[in-house]
């Protein structure tokens, strides 16, 4: 009785300085999310749970990695073979980065079908779209540190990109590799990148990510508002309170996921030579090119965009184009927002137009993430061009086929 | 005999072209649990290879203490270099830029060989020399075409010739191969060139009594050294299947517990 009435004047006093209770009870305990989450929910925490950890097993590798072209190869065999337990950070860091994307381009997913990113809640697609670039650029970074063989000549490949914009191109590409060609140099700026500005900007957007969300709520499969009806006290009828019920609701998601995936971390750590490649078993050498250049998988439906444009047009070289429609495909997704002219926010109520492009554009991405891992022979490219066009209908036409097409009634409550 | 020869199919193209793909390869399958084979291994590796190709990733200790070997018997018997302490790295003394003199290419080390080129690739790569006076050392290899590497187990397995033309059982219409219908004895033909390993055979006939081994011995030297090479591409593999299982169990029992909780707090929301 005494120590739980010292815990509270503990608290009225730092209350009165920082509003600790009042942050705890506006997202946790008082935070009234849908009560008909399904499956798809689950993604975002899962997200959260694995930043955390990048974070962790990442510094706990910069305590013994060596960021120069000499050494950087050595260390991380160092990290395998004499650290105490260092195979298993190294390979929790390497099978988190891949599942990291997973879960990413779920939770994408997840809002596209559901009309997340619908008014009031574009900032938050947003921030998520900045998290996702970001995500990109640490996965494109971190890859390269290894200085593995395959890595070595993908990040090569993918900065010498940069060198076909016209005039300051060239400039461009030297000034990012700080050589003439990747070196030690590339090396230690990618290293300081990765584990120092980008994570820092990642942690801030993430925060953004939840403010913007806790301002208005959390969507739900239904799209149905569920601020319009509420209780006596003020509280939303079909919300409940984060925590505890999502709280525990997630903690069996993490479990399940942690399971998945330590039996790749201790089992399958190469990921069947799609998590870490077997050239990169080799360290990195400017002049032993790989017998097959490719980026990491979760980067191959966009290489094989860049590869589907085998034309020059207006007078402008293929791969500018390949380079332009590259950065389109991933720049269009933010205006997602706009583009979408339904009434409706869930592919449940929208009509059979939205549910048949949605459909196409998953199917086109995840052909175009297989294409961008075999070498390109006609049929690929063929293939890989109708994917890309199919990518690109499904968000150009969206402002026309969500506004003609007929939708259901949404109900006024949530459906379970 | 009959199993050496049919080592290895590849198609021609591809042994011309990039010696890695498209080539047949014999299946290994490792043991890490047996440790007299490792040990051989190790031995085997110390005496022939180390002297070009170091394993620098890895420490002497390690080896000695995971294969099961004292720390002085290691030293004594397997390390030459009497100034080595039993904490040091396995590297050699080759002069990489020598190295490229002698043979080409500096000597690569070995200590990942095994994940980068797969174990199938390095135990067939180490049985299949032939003897190619074309070559400065005198052979070739079948899935390394043109390698630098002289064939430093000759003196053990002997010495293989690649037959330029082979006797090879006649292929029915049917696929099938085709028998003498009285006798039941397979009909032959000859086939040469780039056909026979398309066919699947091994065009390499070793030249008997030429070596110090058996076929079945030198299958097993080969075999101990890649099992003792894939162990070395990840010391901490036992390790790492041994805790992935507890984990596994661990959160396979943490999975009831947050089950029956989440159960317990959702009982009520309807």
């Amino acid at each position: 009785m005494a120590a739980a009435n010292a815990f509270k004047n503990i608290m009225t006093w730092i209350d009165d300085r920082l509003p600790v209770t009042e942050t705890y009870e506006k997202h946790m305990s008082k935070y009234y999310a849908p009560k008909n989450f399904n499956f798809w929910y689950y993604f975002g925490v899962l997200a959260t749970v694995v930043l955390a950890m990048q974070l962790l097993t990442g510094l706990w590798l910069t305590m013994s990695y060596n960021p120069t072209g000499e050494g950087a190869f050595a260390s991380i065999e160092y990290i395998m073979r004499d650290v105490e337990y260092g195979w298993l950070i190294r390979y929790l860091h390497s099978t988190g980065a891949s599942a990291f994307f997973v879960i990413v381009y779920a939770h994408m997913f997840r809002g596209m079908m559901y009309g997340s990113y619908q008014k009031p809640r574009e900032l938050i697609w947003l921030f998520g779209m900045a998290i996702y670039l970001l995500l990109m650029t640490e996965g494109f970074l971190g890859y390269l540190l290894p200085w593995g063989n395959l890595a070595y000549w993908a990040a090569q490949v993918i900065v010498s990109l940069a060198s076909v914009i016209p005039v300051v191109g060239e400039d461009i590409a030297i000034w990012v590799r700080g050589d003439y060609l990747m070196s030690g140099v590339t090396l230690n700026r990618f290293f300081a990148l990765h584990v120092f500005a980008v994570p820092l900007m990642l942690i801030g957007l993430v925060v953004l990510h939840f403010l913007a969300l806790h301002e208005v709520g959390s969507n739900n499969p239904d799209g149905v508002d569920i601020k319009k009806y509420k209780d006596a006290e003020g509280r939303p009828l079909d919300g409940i309170p984060f925590h505890p019920y999502y709280t525990v609701h997630d903690l069996v998601a993490i479990v399940v996921f942690l399971f998945i995936f330590s039996i790749v971390v201790f089992f399958f750590p190469e990921g069947g030579g799609y998590f870490l490649e077997a050239p990169n078993f080799e360290m990195a050498d400017p002049l032993k090119t790989p017998d097959h250049i490719v980026p990491v998988w979760y980067f191959t439906p966009f290489y094989a965009m860049l590869r589907a444009v085998t034309f020059p047009l207006f007078g402008l070289e293929a791969k500018l184009w390949g380079l332009v429609i590259m950065a389109g495909a991933i720049a269009i997704l933010f205006v997602l927002p706009w583009l979408d002219r339904s009434p409706v926010k869930s592919i449940r109520y929208k009509g059979l137009a939205s549910k048949i492009f949605l459909g196409l554009f998953a199917i086109s991405f995840l052909v175009l993430g297989y294409l961008g891992t075999v070498p390109p022979t006609p049929g690929v490219t063929a293939l890989a061009q109708a994917c890309t066009a199919i990518y690109f209908a499904y968000f150009l036409l969206m402002p026309w086929y969500t506004r003609a097409e007929k939708t259901k009634p949404v109900p006024e409550r949530v459906t379970g | 005999m009959k199993r050496l020869l049919a080592v290895i199919v590849a198609s021609l193209p591809a042994l011309v072209m990039a010696a890695t793909s498209g080539v047949h390869l014999e299946h290994m399958t490792p043991d890490l649990e047996d440790k007299a084979s490792l040990q051989r291994g190790v031995k085997t590796y110390l005496n022939y290879c180390m002297g070009c190709h170091s394993l620098k990733y890895q420490r002497y200790e390690r080896t000695a203490d995971d294969l099961g070997i004292p720390h002085e018997m290691f030293l004594e018997n397997l390390v030459f270099d009497k100034s080595i302490r039993i904490g040091a790295l396995m590297d050699n003394a080759m002069n990489t830029k020598k190295a490229r003199i002698w043979f080409g290419t500096a000597s690569p080390d070995l200590t990942l060989v095994t994940r980068l080129r797969g174990l199938d690739w390095v135990y067939t790569y180490l049985k299949t020399f032939y003897v190619d006076a074309s070559r400065p050392f005198g052979v070739n290899n079948l899935v390394f075409e043109n390698v630098g590497m002289p064939h430093i187990f000759m003196e053990l397995q002997g010495i293989q010739i690649r037959k330029g033309c082979k006797e090879l059982p006649k292929i029915a219409a049917n696929g099938g191969e085709m028998r003498d219908p009285l006798t039941s004895k397979a009909i032959t033909e000859e086939i040469c060139g780039s056909e026979i390993i398309d066919r699947g055979f091994s065009p390499l006939e070793l030249k008997p009594d030429s070596g110090k081994l058996t076929v079945e011995e030198y299958d097993q030297l080969v075999y101990d050294l890649v099992n003792f090479l894939y162990y070395v591409g990840e010391p901490s593999r036992l390790d790492r299947e041994r805790i992935g299982v507890y984990v596994l169990f661990f959160l396979a029992f943490l999975f009831v517990f947050t089950y029956l909780l989440n159960r317990e707090y959702w009982k009520d929301i309807h």
